[in-house]
């Protein structure tokens, strides 16, 4: 990150602004003085300032990924905020939500607190720290949700640890309803899952893997959403990967209840063939599915039933996926792909309009949590993306700014690239 | 073939040049002197993280019979748990340069994790629920001796070598009980099939693997159907932990509707094979009548054994021992 001072005045002139909060798209002189968007003026008149040339580039909102583990504090080994934030951004992102699972998992004001400064004094992204909804992610006492939300957590989850007795969760939800907090669902029936290690079916049966099917998905969502239309709770689900599940989210939606879903760039570019030769690295939880369920995920995000694409940016070190699949974590790294599988693997092929991805990737996630960003309407955080999207590059395991590179992407080539991304009015170079 | 790892991933042309090889060898283990100098100087670790008796003696029969050395290693799994990675006994075993590491592993994949650590070839003699190639591959043999080799009909191919060696074309070989967790089964699907041969697994849905339709084979839950007119009727190991785990009721009704009894082999053709890659629960999944081969039923487990050695000095010659596997290696 850089540590200048925030200039007055930044323009970024010149290049091709697609905001999908405006439905706009135009060249032109994005201007953001003392950290926020002011105006976008036709190109060559942005004025005096801090100038950046991006002819040819794409100008966007930064992008927000709701779902990313940054690792620290704990695991610091994995990730860190520094990290983990410098690979946010290498990827277009401005902002990301962090996930509970650290140690001591976030569950405390104090730790929330932590998060907040460590990211204040080194983070390259903002951060938005999401809570544990039960003391330690044990799913029995509920963790202290207000306090929790007045130190600064954005939304509560779960999220590794899905809360698998539905008393629990009703009240979980009665105590988010109350206070307007969105809680985020990680949506895994267990008893269906023990002992498994990748979608069940032919791969896990050929490779004589432990299977965890498809329906132990849709069982919990179901339950999920009817305990939100019992509770009147806001209920985000996590990492969608099953048509059924898209399924359950297009009828709660037609039913009208506050339910958002979310899906992973490589629950739409792979399937669970993946794991063939014990590929570890394509082992993440959900796991990767079928060719019918990357349909049902695709045409999901093209008719809107799927709110966002976040990452579930998870880093495990080398040593612990290059173990017997059956003993490596669950987990796949996706902070700086994610963009460039969007628009390779969406617009390129004409699923996605452009704006549309990049609603998918800033305003949708935005909108979801009530997060300031998603815009570069005058007034907003001066938060925002460039993007050149001429290059092609080579996804390798060396370039990542994470500290980890567990990736499935690993010699994929990809279109699209982050070439900078503003922070509150101030360049953050890649 | 640089390893042997699964024979899903094996070409069928390697297939049958180790069965060839390991006919060549079974002459050997005729002689009343059973030691050949093949392999002399060379070093064969087996590796095992699993309790094994018969595929380890085998395996260290094999290399001792071509006057290798062998050297087991039994893991116990108290220690795996205890710290060291996997990886990490790996590199120890290459530093104590070992000719060829033969591996046992609970973990599916094992055996393919262990070649990109290691420098010499591996083969894999059982990893999880994946695959036990050799196993295979002493079946495989096992059928081709006794149902093509003594077959009558002289128009038939007994080929060894070519295109058309070990063709078991027209034998219907039905594998049954526990397939969803049988590394014998998945192995001997992609083994019989890509010699020709038609495979059926049956078996209570429980221990049927998701998408098994996908295989080439055909599934069967009724015993007696699927046993019409086999010609090797395969019985696998029923772990008596398939109760607790809520896949079967009782052993009492799975040897009821599933042990291969004398009675159910009346489906299966005349002169159809018995055979069970061991050990054997008597009166589970398989009966004691059967398993003895009383009353005219070919029950061949000691032609297996026997042929296991075979295979297994011909897997070791291949790999570590010929030139024409070295000039041959393919990554």
């Amino acid at each position: 990150m850089t540590h200048e001072r925030t200039p007055d005045r930044l323009i970024l002139a010149g290049g091709r602004i697609v905001d999908p909060s405006q439905s706009l798209d135009r060249v032109g002189d994005l201007v953001m003085e003392n950290g926020r968007i002011t105006q976008i003026l036709p190109p060559g008149t942005g004025g005096a300032g801090v100038v950046r040339n991006v002819e040819g580039k794409l100008v966007t909102p930064g992008l927000i990924d709701l779902h990313v583990h940054l690792r620290e504090p704990g695991f610091e080994y994995k990730e860190d905020i520094e990290s983990g934030t410098r690979a946010a951004a290498a990827g277009g992102f401005t902002a990301v939500c962090c996930m509970p699972n650290t140690n001591p998992p976030i569950d405390t004001a104090s730790t929330v607190r932590y998060i907040l400064e460590r990211a204040q004094e080194v983070g390259a992204a903002r951060v938005y720290p999401v809570a544990a909804v039960t003391r330690g992610m044990g799913a029995s006492q509920l963790s202290e949700m207000a306090d929790l939300k007045a130190a600064g957590a954005v939304a509560v989850s779960d999220d590794a640890f899905p809360i698998q007795n539905a008393e629990t969760m009703r009240r979980a939800m009665e105590y988010c309803a109350q206070l307007g907090l969105v809680l985020m669902t990680h949506n895994e029936e267990k008893s269906l899952t023990e002992g498994g290690a990748m979608n069940e079916g032919y791969t896990a049966t050929i490779l004589g893997l432990r299977g965890m099917p498809r329906v132990a998905e849709d069982i919990a969502a179901a339950r999920n959403i009817f305990l939100a239309a019992l509770t009147g709770c806001r209920l985000h689900l996590l990492h969608m990967s099953t048509a059924g599940t898209v399924r359950l989210l297009q009828r709660a939606k037609c039913e009208g209840m506050p339910v958002t879903g979310e899906t992973a760039p490589h629950y739409w570019c792979l399937t669970d063939a993946a794991c063939e030769g014990f590929n570890t690295n394509a082992k993440m939880n959900p796991p990767l599915r079928t060719d019918a369920d990357v349909a049902a995920i695709i045409h999901a995000l093209a008719d809107g039933t799927i709110d966002a694409i976040a990452t579930d940016h998870a880093p495990h070190a080398a040593h612990e996926k290059d173990q017997e699949f059956d003993r490596a974590p669950f987990g796949v790294i996706g902070l700086e792909t994610a963009f460039a599988l969007t628009y390779t693997h969406l617009v390129q092929r004409g699923i996605l309009s452009l704006s549309s991805a990049i609603e998918k990737l800033s305003t949708g996630p935005a909108r979801i949590l009530g997060l300031p960003g998603g815009t570069l309407a005058p007034g907003a955080p001066a938060d925002v993306a460039v993007f050149d999207l001429q290059e092609e590059w080579t996804v390798a395991p060396d370039e990542f700014r994470s500290k980890s590179a567990n990736s499935p992407f690993l010699g994929q080539k990809l279109i699209g690239r982050a070439v900078f991304t503003v922070l509150g009015g101030r360049i953050v170079e890649v | 073939m640089r390893h042997l790892l699964s024979l899903r991933t094996t070409d069928t042309a390697d297939i049958r040049r180790i069965l060839e090889t390991a006919v060549a060898f079974k002459e050997i283990l005729e002689r009343p002197v059973k030691k050949t100098p093949t392999l002399r100087g060379r070093s064969v670790v087996t590796l095992f993280y699993e309790p094994s008796t018969r595929t380890r003696t085998s395996f260290e029969l094999a290399a001792k019979i071509m006057s290798a050395e062998a050297v087991n290693i039994t893991v116990a799994q108290s220690s795996v748990t205890k710290g060291e990675s996997f990886k990490d006994t790996l590199l120890t075993l290459q530093s104590l340069t070992a000719d060829c590491l033969v591996l046992r592993h609970p973990s599916s994949g094992a055996a393919e994790l262990a070649s990109r650590y290691v420098r010499v070839p591996v083969i894999n003699a059982g990893d999880g629920c994946h695959e036990h190639p050799t196993q295979a591959l002493l079946d495989i043999l096992t059928i081709w001796e006794h149902k093509v080799v003594g077959r009558e009909d002289d128009t038939y191919p007994r080929a060894l070598s070519g295109e058309h060696a070990f063709d078991l074309t027209g034998l219907t070989v039905a594998i049954v009980g526990d397939v969803a967790h049988s590394r014998v089964a998945r192995s001997n699907v992609w083994g019989l099939t890509r010699l020709g041969a038609t495979v059926r697994w049956v078996g209570p849905s429980t221990l049927i693997p998701a998408d098994a339709n996908r295989l080439p084979i055909s599934v069967y839950n009724d015993l007696r159907e699927g046993l019409r007119d086999a010609d090797v009727v395969m019985a696998l190991r029923l772990q008596t932990e398939r109760m607790e785990q809520g896949l079967l009721p009782s052993l009492r009704e799975y040897a009821r509707y599933w042990c291969v009894t004398a009675d159910a082999l009346k489906c299966a053709k005349p002169n159809a094979l018995v055979m069970h890659p061991g050990p054997m629960n008597r009166g589970v999944e398989i009966s004691s009548e059967v398993a003895d081969g009383g009353g005219g039923i070919r029950a061949v487990m000691g032609s297996q054994v026997t042929n296991g050695v075979a295979v297994r000095m011909a897997c070791l010659y291949l790999l570590m021992g010929s030139g024409i596997a070295q000039s041959e290696v393919r990554e």
